[in-house]
C-alpha cells in the first residue's frame, strides 16, 4: 500500500495523500505535506476544498464530498470522517473486500473551536499518526493557555513591546484567534501569508478575534503593544524590523520541551498543538478497536512497540512523511 | 523555591548577557541572603556531588508510572536532559506547592540530608516531591540532585550582577568567591559587603585568560604593533595551576578551582622553599629531562589523589611558571607584565621552579616559523602577552593572546549519528566519523561542533531519511556524508580500534563535493602519526 510518499489503494485506484502526482488523490487536510500540487484529480472533505484550491490553485479539479457520505471508487467505499486538525481535516474511511480501513492522517482530540471534533471511526486497520508519540508530551488545557498568551501580551503591553507570537499559517494562528475570542475582544495584527487562510475560516463561520493587516498598516506605524501572529520563518526574517525591540514567542507541541524552546530563541513557549499527545494516541487507537495498526510520522518505532507490548499487530509504515520537523 | 524558579525561567528564557544580567540584580537585590546564597554557588556552576545516583532516579520514575524502561530510555534520548525527563514524565500538570519552602532551606533540610539515605529512602523523599511540586520546579529540583544547572550564566556574569547589587568592581566579587566559598547567609552578605572582609589565605586569585588569535601573521603587525612590545612564551599543554605560599602553607588550585597540592608532591615540596606571601601562576606539566611529555602521559595523575612511587617515577610532572600575582603579601597585578616578569625571574633565580621561558624573534615572521615548530617541540603554539598589561580578570580580549598551532586535518565518513543534550536535544548532532582501511570503514573520531544550525538541521533530516540500524540512542547511517574534521594533535591508541586517537576533534566543513570512497585511509592518517606524533607516542 505505501507508494510514492502516501498511501496507494489498489481496489479503489486512488493514493492518499500522495507525495507525488497521481490520478486521483484523496487529500485528508490542506497543509503543504499532505497536500501537493500535480494530481489529475482531488477528492477531499468538503470544507477543506476552499483551503486545496488557496493552496494548490483555482484550476484544480477538485470535488468536496460532505462529512460522513459514502462515494463508491473502483470496488471500495470511501467516506471522510472529522480528525480534529484542522478545519475540515479528515480521516479516510476505506471498506473493501470486507474490510475496513481507516487512515487518520492528522488529528487531535483536544477541544478546538474551530474544527469539527474527532470521530471515532471503528476499522479493521488503524493508520495512525505519530507526530508526539511519546510519553513526555502531554498537553495542557488550550483554554489555559489562551490565558497565559493574553497575560504575555499584557506583560508586552505594560512594557510598551511588540508581542510576536510564531505559529503555524493555517490551523494554529486561527485556533489562537478563536481561543483568544473568548477572553479578549482586542484586535490582532496578522502577518501577510495567514490572511487568506484566515478569511477562509470567517467564511466557513468560525468565530475569530477582529484582526487586520500588518501590511495594511502605513510605513512608521508604531506596533508597540499589539499582539502579531506571523509564520515561524518570519521571526527571522528583516520583515520583524518594523516591530523595534519586540518580545518574540511561539506556539507549538514542541515547546513542551526546553531544547526546541531555546533552540529557537524565543522569549516565551506556548504548548499548543493540533496533533494528538501521547495519551490521545493510545486511547484513540484503543477506541477505534483496530486489530492491525500501521505507524506513520515521528515516532514511529516507540508507539508501534508499546501497541505491539498490549497485544496490537502494529507495525511502522514507511512513508515519505517525516513528521512535522520544527518548521 | 518558587523565586529561583521564576529566576531560572527568566534566565533561560534570554540568550542576551544584559537581561541575564539585569535579572540576577532584581534577584540578589531583593532575596533573602540564605537564598541568594546559594543561588551564588549553584549559577556559578558549582553543585552537589552523590546526592541520589541517577540509577535511583531512574527507579524512582519507574516505580511510580507503568512505563516500559525501554520506553523511558526513547525519551531520555529525545528530550537529552534526564532532570527534564523526569519531571515531563513524574509530575502532573498545574500540581501546587502547598509550602513553597525557601531555597536554603530546600537545600540543607531537603536535599543535602539524602546522601544520609538509604535507597528506598531516597526513593521515597523524591517521589514525595515530585507529587507536590509544580512541574518547573520539579525540573529545578531534578537539576540540582543531577548536577548543573546550565543556563548560559558564567560566574563571571554571576559576579557582574553582585557587584552591580553591591556598588562594587566585578573582579573583586570574583576573587572573594574563589576558592573554598561555602554558602550561607554570612558568607552572602561578606560577599557584597562593601569593605573585604577578612582575607582567606588559601583564597587563589581569578585566572587571566587569553583570547584566541586570528589571522595572517603578514598582518600581526598591523594589529598587535611592534613585536617587541610583546612577551612571547610556548602554549604548554598541561593544567593551567595557581601556587600560594601564606602563613607556612602551600595550595595549588586548578583552574576549575579544585585544589590539587597532594596530587602533585613533587611541586607541593619545593613550594615550601618560596618566601610566605608569594602566589604564582604556570603550568603543571608532564615532564622529563627539560622536555614536555605528551598530555596523555599527565593524565595519569589526574585522577590520583595521593601518587606511588611507580607512577611518580612513570609521569613525573614539573610547575612552569608564567607569572607572578604577590610577592611579600602585596597583590601585584596591576604593576605591568614586565615589572613582574623581572621580579619572577630574581625570585626564582635559584629555584625551585622555571618561569615558562620567553620565545624571542626579530619580528612576527620569524615567530610564525617558531610557531610552526609547535608539533615536534611538543607545545600548542604561542602565547603572545603584551609586556605592559596588568594581570585581568577572566577573558578579557586584547593583551594576552594564544596563537595555536594551525589544526590538522581530515576526511571522514560519517558513520553513526546521536542526538544531542540541552540546547541541542532532539536533534542529531553527535557524530562518529571513519576512515578507510582496506574495504572497512574504521571509526577514528567523534565531533559535536563545527556546523552551523541551518546544517544541523539539514543533516538531522537527513539522518532520520538514512538510519540503517538504531542502537538505543545511537543509530548507524548509510556512509555517504563526507566531512573534513579539524584536529589539534594525533597519537597512538591501543584502546581505539583504528590504533589512533585524535586530539579536539571538530568538524571543519561539510564535504558535499566529496563522496564516501574519496574519505581519506587509515594509512594517510597513520603517515601524519609518523610525521607529527613522534614526540607524542606516550602510549
Amino acid at each position: 500500500m505505501p507508494r510514492n510518499g502516501g498511501l496507494h489503494c489498489p481496489a479503489g485506484g486512488f493514493d492518499v495523500d500522495p507525495g507525488e502526482p497521481a490520478p486521483l488523490a484523496l487529500i485528508t487536510h490542506a497543509h503543504s505535506d499532505h497536500a501537493r500540487p500535480g494530481s489529475g484529480r482531488y477528492l477531499a472533505a468538503e470544507p477543506t476544498v476552499p483551503f486545496l484550491r488557496l493552496r494548490l490553485g483555482e484550476d484544480i479539479d477538485v470535488t468536496g464530498v460532505p462529512f460522513g457520505e459514502t462515494v463508491r471508487l473502483g470496488d471500495a467505499g470511501v467516506s471522510f470522517h472529522p480528525a480534529g486538525h484542522i478545519l475540515g481535516s479528515a480521516q479516510v474511511r476505506v471498506e473493501a473486500g470486507g474490510e475496513v480501513w481507516v487512515i487518520s492522517g492528522d488529528y487531535a482530540r483536544q477541544l478546538d473551536p474551530t474544527s469539527e471534533p474527532f470521530e471515532v471511526v471503528p476499522c479493521d486497520t488503524f493508520v495512525t499518526e505519530a507526530t508526539f508519540a511519546l510519553p513526555i508530551y502531554r498537553f495542557p488545557d488550550p483554554g489555559r493557555v489562551a490565558e497565559e498568551v493574553l497575560s504575555w501580551w499584557d506583560a508586552c503591553r505594560d512594557d510598551g513591546r511588540a508581542a510576536v507570537l510564531a505559529c503555524y499559517a493555517l490551523g494554529k494562528s486561527q485556533r489562537l484567534l478563536a481561543e483568544l475570542a473568548r477572553i479578549t475582544d482586542r484586535t490582532v495584527h496578522l502577518h501577510g501569508a495567514m490572511v487568506q487562510t484566515t478569511r477562509l475560516y470567517r467564511e466557513a463561520g468560525i468565530p475569530l478575534l477582529e484582526t487586520a493587516a500588518v501590511a495594511d498598516r502605513p510605513d512608521g506605524t508604531d506596533f508597540a503593544g499589539e499582539l502579531i501572529l506571523a509564520p515561524p520563518s518570519a521571526l527571522r526574517s528583516p520583515w520583524m524590523r518594523r516591530f523595534g525591540d519586540a518580545r518574540t514567542a511561539f506556539a507549538s507541541g514542541w515547546m513542551r520541551l526546553r531544547g526546541p524552546r531555546r533552540r529557537r530563541a524565543v522569549d516565551r513557549g506556548f504548548v499548543l498543538s493540533d496533533h494528538a499527545d501521547w495519551p490521545d494516541l493510545v486511547r484513540t487507537v484503543e477506541e477505534t478497536g483496530a486489530r492491525r495498526v500501521l505507524v506513520t510520522h515521528g515516532f514511529r518505532e516507540p508507539l508501534a512497540r508499546f501497541l505491539r507490548e498490549r497485544g496490537l499487530d502494529a507495525e511502522v509504515l514507511a512513508t515519505g512523511f517525516e513528521g512535522e520537523v520544527e518548521d | 523555591m518558587r523565586a529561583f524558579a521564576e529566576l531560572f525561567e527568566r534566565l533561560d528564557a534570554t540568550t542576551s548577557t544584559k537581561a541575564k544580567v539585569a535579572a540576577m540584580t532584581a534577584y540578589f537585590g531583593s532575596a533573602p541572603p540564605a537564598d541568594a546564597a546559594w543561588v551564588v554557588f549553584l549559577l556559578s556552576g558549582q553543585r552537589f556531588k552523590r546526592l541520589i545516583s541517577t540509577g535511583d532516579l531512574r527507579a524512582a520514575l519507574l516505580e511510580s508510572t507503568d512505563l516500559p524502561q525501554w520506553l523511558f530510555e526513547e525519551c531520555y534520548a529525545s528530550v537529552g536532559d534526564l532532570a527534564e525527563t523526569l519531571a515531563l514524565l513524574g509530575t502532573a500538570e498545574g500540581s501546587g506547592d502547598p509550602d513553597d519552602l525557601p531555597l536554603s532551606r530546600w537545600i540543607e533540610e531537603r536535599i543535602l540530608p539524602l546522601r544520609d539515605l538509604d535507597e528506598q529512602g531516597k526513593t521515597a523523599a523524591v517521589l514525595s516531591w515530585w507529587g507536590a511540586l509544580p512541574r518547573r520546579e520539579a525540573f529545578l529540583l531534578n537539576k540540582v540532585l543531577t548536577g548543573g544547572l546550565r543556563v548560559g550564566v558564567s560566574r563571571t556574569l554571576v559576579c557582574r550582577a553582585l557587584a552591580e547589587v553591591a556598588g562594587l568592581e566585578p573582579a573583586d566579587v570574583a576573587h572573594r568567591l574563589m576558592g573554598d566559598w561555602t554558602p550561607s547567609a554570612t558568607a552572602f552578605e561578606a560577599l557584597i559587603a562593601p569593605d573585604a572582609e577578612a582575607n582567606v589565605h588559601s583564597r587563589p586569585y581569578p585566572f587571566y585568560l587569553a583570547s584566541p588569535l586570528e589571522g595572517d601573521p603578514g598582518e600581526l603587525h598591523g594589529t598587535l604593533g611592534d613585536v617587541g612590545e610583546w612577551q612571547v612564551e610556548w602554549k604548554w599543554d598541561g593544567i593551567r595551576a595557581q601556587l600560594i605560599r601564606r602563613r607556612g602553607e602551600t595550595f595549588l588550585w586548578s583552574r576549575g578551582e579544585e585544589l590539587i597540592t597532594d596530587r602533585f608532591p613533587e611541586i607541593r615540596d619545593p613550594a615550601a622553599h618560596l618566601p610566605d606571601g608569594t602566589v604564582l601562576d604556570g603550568e603543571v606539566l608532564a615532564w622529563r629531562d627539560g622536555a614536555p611529555l605528551p598530555f596523555s602521559v599527565l593524565q595519569k595523575r589526574i585522577g590520583r589523589r595521593a601518587p606511588g612511587r611507580k607512577i611518580l617515577a612513570d609521569a613525573p610532572v614539573a610547575f612552569l611558571v608564567y607569572d607572578l600575582l604577590e610577592q611579600g603579601g602585596v597583590d601585584l597585578r596591576t604593576e605591568p607584565l614586565w615589572e613582574r616578569r623581572r621580579a619572577l625571574e630574581a625570585l626564582l633565580g635559584d629555584g625551585p621552579f622555571l618561569p615558562s621561558p620567553e620565545v624571542t624573534g626579530a619580528d612576527w615572521g620569524e615567530l610564525a616559523r617558531l610557531r610552526g615548530e609547535s608539533r615536534s617541540r611538543g607545545v600548542e603554539g604561542l602565547m603572545v602577552k603584551r609586556r605592559d598589561s596588568p594581570y585581568r580578570t577572566g577573558r578579557k580580549k586584547g593583551d594576552w593572546w594564544k596563537w595555536k598551532v594551525e589544526p590538522m586535518h581530515l576526511d571522514g565518513v560519517m558513520i553513526y549519528a546521536q542526538a544531542g543534550h540541552g540546547r541541542r536535544s532532539n536533534l542529531f548532532t553527535d557524530y562518529t566519523f571513519a576512515v578507510w582501511r582496506g574495504d572497512e570503514l574504521v571509526p577514528v573520531a567523534k565531533a559535536y561542533s563545527g556546523l552551523d544550525d541551518a546544517e544541523i538541521r539539514e543533516l538531522d533530516r537527513w539522518i532520520r531519511r538514512h538510519t540503517r540500524e538504531r542502537f538505543g540512542p545511537v543509530r548507524s547511517v548509510e556512509p555517504e556524508q563526507v566531512f573534513e574534521l579539524a584536529f589539534e594533535s594525533i597519537q597512538r591508541s591501543p584502546r581505539h580500534k583504528s590504533g589512533i586517537a585524535l586530539r579536539f576533534p571538530r568538524i571543519a566543513r561539510w564535504r558535499k563535493d566529496k563522496t564516501p570512497r574519496q574519505a581519506d585511509t587509515l594509512e594517510q592518517v597513520t603517515t601524519l602519526l609518523e610525521l607529527y606524533g613522534a614526540g607524542g607516542g606516550g602510549e
